[in-house]
């Protein structure tokens, strides 16, 4: 399916709670609000005509620095959505206020959100509400802060830790 | 599937509940001569069943998201080659491609197809290794050696075209390092020759062969829904049924005009994953094959008349002004930089001079190009995509390899985010894992061939 009638089917369904659309060098992509990122998830996902059963990647941006955009919603939580019957993409993005830095957690959805969503917990502090384990993935426990945030200090020093006895 | 034993463990006096058996926790890693990474496994078992397995990953992490921010675009291109470290050249190509697409821009029509042809090869190298390894701890210990013996083939290969055997660094943001070296489609031809001789003697070895069988049929089962709801793709998705390829479903580079089958499997088990990467080497090389007679430029034959002269000399030349006519004369280029003469550096790379660095000869031997190699290499300017973002996906040895580059408009990237094919089936590995025998960890773990370069990042 066409990527424009991918978000013209989405816009319908939900209307303003999809914040705004665009496409850019073919990538479609849909702003969505977040108290309806569960609901525009499972519509992607169990809609007959978008069928997206693969939660391909699920990731974050930390917009402190964009210019233009230091003063707005600090992150930026991506979805990029897959479907095998169909043969399309879209992306879905939730902008979420660093004050308040939690979304619903997919995995309810797709069991891979699950370590997704540790994945970015871990790299930038995000929270996903819901979640049935949210540790860190790739950092270890000690470690302090979230080092993908643009303000996390390059050359802070870790706590070392030792061997567990 | 062989019938489970249950048995108990002596625990000491005192210990647990008195007469009943416990369950045994086990690590199987992090340093573990069967773990192909740095990985740990925390299994409980009942016996010799593995009853709950948590798997602990991230020893390996590199920052490579964070360090590919701090600095220009092309700087990350080494980063990439450590991602997956034995199918680098993918990793290479797909973050360019990214950039690329940020850009706006195609690549040339002849590298478009060198970078199928290098692909394949990395594809070919990386199953290799795979399958090597998997047979290797299972105790089939010839067929690692004979895999390794045709990978050291292609190797050369690689060594041949980027200069390097495992770090290569051979993709730019616009081109390639470097065109493919003369009589290298004679070169390939041997080493073909000799890999297909490999993998007929690897099935003579291993496909049908009791033991081999025996570990691996009806092992490490993950339903066609399950893979799917955990977003593995690549040969274990194809082993469970799903005809899902990059390649196929969302052609890139010059995958459209080659031919060549998506073989799956039925039961998504170990063996299925064994078989379908064996059928995908073939593929590989027939693609290859078919890409090396369509790859568009005949021979190179580079040749310079008149005297050479060294790069000092010429910008002395230039300092006093003595330009008039210096652009007609060749220059001696460094060895090193064989392929990139100006004749081939057309060929490889989009004649966009606000991406692409200039040949070393019009660097070296005009201010025009001097001027267009330092506003690339400057810090603060070089490659500047317009601001947004572009998720690029490439078909990679284990699966999807996608990039989600994000640009400001400086010179930096501001995000680099890698998917890494190997992450998903790691997350669904406890669930391969649980229910089966201790012993079956191995080969399970050995058919998700995960790579702790980009597992970790």
């Amino acid at each position: 399916m066409d990527g424009q009638v991918i978000l013209a089917r989405l816009t319908a369904a939900f209307g303003g709670r999809i914040l705004e659309t665009h496409d850019y060098r073919g990538d479609h992509s849909a702003m969505v609000d977040r108290s309806a990122v569960l609901d525009v998830l499972e519509f992607c996902r169990d809609d007959p005509a978008l069928r997206f059963d693969v939660l391909m990647d699920l990731t974050a941006v930390d917009y402190l620095k964009y210019p233009g955009r230091e003063f707005g919603p600090r992150f930026e939580v991506v979805y990029h959505l897959y479907s095998l019957p169909c043969n399309h993409r879209v992306r879905l993005q939730v902008r979420v206020e660093e004050d308040e830095a939690h979304v619903p957690s997919a995995v309810g959805l797709w069991p891979i959100a699950n370590w997704f969503e540790r994945e970015v917990w871990d790299m930038f502090g995000i929270r996903f509400d819901g979640h049935p384990d949210l540790r860190r993935l790739l950092m270890y426990e000690e470690f302090e802060g979230h080092p993908l945030r643009k303000d996390y200090p390059v050359n802070k020093r870790q706590p070392l830790i030792g061997p567990r006895i | 599937m062989a019938e489970r034993t249950t048995r108990e463990i002596y625990l000491g006096e005192g210990s647990g509940t008195g007469s009943g058996s416990q369950h045994l926790y086990v690590n199987v890693g992090p340093a573990h001569p069967a773990m192909h990474g740095i990985i740990r496994i925390l299994a409980e078992l009942d016996g010799e069943t593995v009853v709950k397995a948590d798997v602990e990953i991230g020893y390996l992490h590199r920052a490579f998201e964070k360090e590919c921010e701090g600095g220009p675009y092309n700087n990350a291109i080494p980063y990439t080659d450590r991602l997956n470290y034995v199918s680098p050249l993918i990793n290479n190509f797909g973050y360019t491609s990214c950039v690329e697409k940020l850009l706006g821009i195609d690549a040339t029509e002849r590298c478009q197809y060198i970078r199928v042809i290098m692909s394949e090869i990395s594809r070919i190298c990386d199953h290799l290794t795979c399958i090597g390894a998997s047979a290797m701890e299972l105790g089939a210990f010839t067929v690692f050696l004979y895999m390794i013996k045709a990978r050291e083939y292609l190797w050369e290969l690689v060594e041949d075209v980027t200069g390097a055997r495992l770090t290569i660094s051979y993709a730019r943001v616009g081109g390639v390092k470097a065109d493919l070296p003369e009589g290298f489609a004679l070169k390939l031809c041997k080493a073909f020759k000799e890999t297909r001789q490999v993998l007929e003697e690897v099935h003579k070895l291993l496909t049908g062969n009791r033991i081999f069988m025996d570990r691996l049929v009806g092992v490490g089962v993950l339903s066609r829904e399950d893979t799917v709801a955990y977003a593995i793709t690549g040969p274990m998705l194809r082993a469970a049924g799903v005809p899902y390829d990059v390649r196929r479903a969302q052609p890139y580079w010059a995958y459209d005009r080659v031919e060549f089958e998506v073989p799956t499997g039925r039961n998504g088990d170990n063996y299925d994953r064994y078989l379908v990467r064996m059928v995908e080497m073939e593929q590989s090389m027939r693609i290859v094959e078919q890409a090396l007679d369509a790859i568009p430029g005949g021979p190179i034959n580079v040749d310079f008349q008149g005297k050479p002269m060294d790069p000092a000399t010429y910008v002395d030349l230039g300092k006093q002004g003595k330009t008039e006519g210096l652009l007609l004369i060749p220059i001696t280029l460094s060895p090193n930089l064989e392929g990139l003469e100006r004749p081939v550096h057309h060929r490889v790379n989009v004649s966009d001079k606000r991406v692409v660095l200039p040949p070393k000869e019009e660097a070296y031997g005009s201010i025009e190009g001097l001027m267009n190699h330092f506003m690339l290499i400057m810090e603060g300017n070089g490659i500047r995509p317009p601001r947004g973002a572009a998720y690029f996906p490439v078909e990679g040895a284990n699966g999807e390899l996608g990039f989600y580059v994000v640009s400001d408009g400086t010179d930096r990237p501001y995000r680099v985010r890698c998917r890494p094919p190997c992450f998903p089936p790691m997350a669904a590995l406890h669930r391969m894992i649980e229910g089966g025998m201790v012993a079956d960890v191995v080969p399970t773990f050995g058919s998700v061939n995960m790579i702790g370069g980009e597992l970790d990042r």
